[in-house]
């Protein structure tokens, strides 16, 4: 019972953040919100017993890549975005719904092939934090034991980004 | 308790706004940020069914998403300061060099 009340606060904080990223004309408050669904997302991850998940997280999405993106938009000097093609309100007005109807659509076909709506509704339950399962430990056995190559590959394509972000921003004399 | 849909529809909704972002928004680090929406709801769907499954590989899979989007976020930001370099702009509209 607690966990569903955490889960609805959550949840709410979550697409209340994702809707005011679409709202907010500045990017910084884009930003701002995103690092708010980040943070909530990271205790929804708490709540089904994935710690390393969650604290990763934390430390890298909400930490580093969002100190990233709060850099550049400052460095950049964004401001309020500016619109140059208005031709295209007809196009919104129309392609929005029509979108929602066909992607609803698409997954009620697509529910229908693979059997889901024979699934009751609310589906199985899953465990919460009670038992966690998700602790560093664990993750780390299975990472630098099953998936101890794909992790090597993982630095060369860190070194790669680092290298390719260096050579991109590099002002050219 | 919460039942397994719950958290597929939430990161179903959190992805849906990211593709709506990506769509309406003229502002090329806003997309971006988009781009960074749609990627942390599909690491929610991975998380639930790896809680659901009892299984550790989808945390495995979320912490190799994480490191593609660092790597991505680092790259593409860069690419963002090299055409403000340029262009003097960050307006997706005004960047249409290739535009016929």
């Amino acid at each position: 019972m607690l966990g569903l009340i955490l889960f609805f606060i959550f949840a709410a904080l979550c697409v209340g953040g994702a809707i005011n990223l679409l709202v907010q004309k500045h990017p910084i408050n884009s930003a701002l919100s995103l690092i708010v669904v980040m943070g909530s997302l990271a205790l929804i991850y708490l709540l089904l017993g994935a710690e390393f998940v969650a604290a990763v997280q934390v430390i890298v999405y909400a930490g580093a890549v969002m100190v990233l993106f709060v850099f550049v938009i400052m460095l950049l000097n964004a401001g309020v975005e500016e619109r140059v093609s208005q031709g295209s309100r007809v196009a919104m007005m129309l392609g929005v719904p029509a979108m929602i109807i066909g992607l609803a659509i698409g997954a009620a076909f697509a529910f229908h092939l693979y059997g889901f709506d024979r699934i009751p509704i609310g589906g199985p339950e899953i465990m919460n934090g009670a038992d966690v399962f998700g602790n560093p430990q664990a993750v780390g056995h299975l990472l630098f034991r099953d998936y101890l190559l794909p992790f090597e590959v993982t630095s060369i394509l860190i070194l790669v980004a680092i290298m390719g972000a260096v050579v991109l921003a590099r002002r050219e004399e | 308790m919460v039942p397994l849909s719950y958290y597929l529809v939430l990161s179903a909704i959190l992805f849906a706004c990211g593709v709506a972002g990506f769509l309406i928004k003229r502002n090329i680090i806003t997309i971006f940020l988009s781009i960074e929406l749609m990627l942390n709801g599909v690491n929610l769907t991975f998380v639930a069914f790896a809680a659901q499954l009892k299984s550790l590989d989808g945390h495995i899979f979320v912490f190799f998403v994480m490191v593609v989007a660092a790597a991505e976020a680092a790259v593409g930001l860069a690419i963002i300061i090299a055409v403000f370099r340029t262009r003097e702009t960050l307006n997706v509209d005004r960047v249409n060099l290739l535009k016929l």
